[in-house]
């Protein structure tokens, strides 16, 4: 949790939040859960073009959502459950680094205290 | 602890953190407007954060690295989106070395507001919004439900629903 911290957590939900915002890509997580289709056969579900389908899998992959598998001379797109499961706790990953971060504010405001800084009275509005 | 109400709204891929200071509203603006000062809490002790450009202004960028325990230099990017000195800001936010290039990576935006908190002291409200949008929550609870079934043994079933 130190190593992906902060920055990658950011990073990691802008990537599985984007992957999942299209309804496409939801449908492929969903069909390849149980990983025995290849990009080819996924494409047969949807009126668009293989290549169209392929970007769709390699943002998905990108997230870490799929992955693909070689079975003989094809390859099979399969949802990495976990991955899934751990999206849906990214939000509570960026509470904690949002409150720790709050925190740090707090104290960089004490800290500065001692800094020339003359009080400004509260505006009234 | 500062922080005094967190919201997340999944449908809308959002989060809003609202927490209160002490200190005046001008005084907690200075935290963000001054890079140096920002540098001193916007990453943890383990990844200290060095701002290289800082241009609150619209349109402007702001760039900055994060130093890890292993050398690692994560970077990390806001585009200035709109500007209201002391009272707030908005910026789009991205990961990767050069401003504006993502590397295919999709855009956050952070809202902060910054308002007197009657009796004294500053009420700053920070939301998050993902560049996503409806039936995440319901993805999610898929992938919740699935991960339950599998564990249980049950992939025949999952195989026939196809």
């Amino acid at each position: 949790m130190v190593v992906d911290y902060l920055l990658a957590d950011d990073a990691r939900a802008d990537l599985v939040f984007n992957a999942l915002a299209d309804a496409t890509r939801r449908d492929i997580v969903r069909r390849s859960f149980d990983g025995e289709l290849s990009v080819s056969a996924l494409a047969r579900g949807y009126a668009m073009s293989v290549t169209a389908v392929q970007k769709h899998v390699a943002v998905l992959e990108r997230a870490g959502l799929v992955h693909k598998e070689r079975h003989g001379r094809e390859q099979r797109v399969r949802t990495d459950i976990e991955a899934v499961q751990a999206a849906g706790r990214l939000l509570d990953d960026l509470e904690q680094l949002w409150r720790e971060r709050l925190g740090r504010f707090e104290t960089a405001l004490d800290d500065l205290l001692d800094d020339p800084f003359d009080p400004i009275d509260p505006l009234d509005d | 602890m500062p922080v005094t109400d967190i919201t997340k709204d999944l449908d809308a891929c959002s989060m809003t953190v609202l927490a209160e200071y002490d200190a005046p509203v001008e005084r907690c603006w200075q935290l963000w407007a001054d890079p140096r000062q920002l540098e001193r809490w916007w990453g943890p002790p383990s990844y200290p954060a060095t701002f290289v450009e800082h241009d609150l202004t619209p349109g402007k960028f702001c760039t900055y690295f994060m130093t890890g325990p292993e050398g690692d230099t994560p970077h990390g990017w806001w585009k200035v989106v709109s500007v209201e000195p002391p009272h707030g800001f908005e910026i789009e936010d991205g990961f990767g070395d050069e401003p504006g290039n993502d590397n295919g990576m999709p855009l956050t935006t952070m809202r902060v507001r910054l308002a007197d908190r009657s009796g004294g002291g500053t009420r700053m409200t920070v939301t998050s919004t993902f560049a996503s949008t409806e039936s995440m929550a319901k993805v999610l609870e898929m992938g919740m439900e699935e991960g339950m079934r599998q564990a249980a043994g049950q992939i025949d079933a999952i195989l026939e629903e196809g």
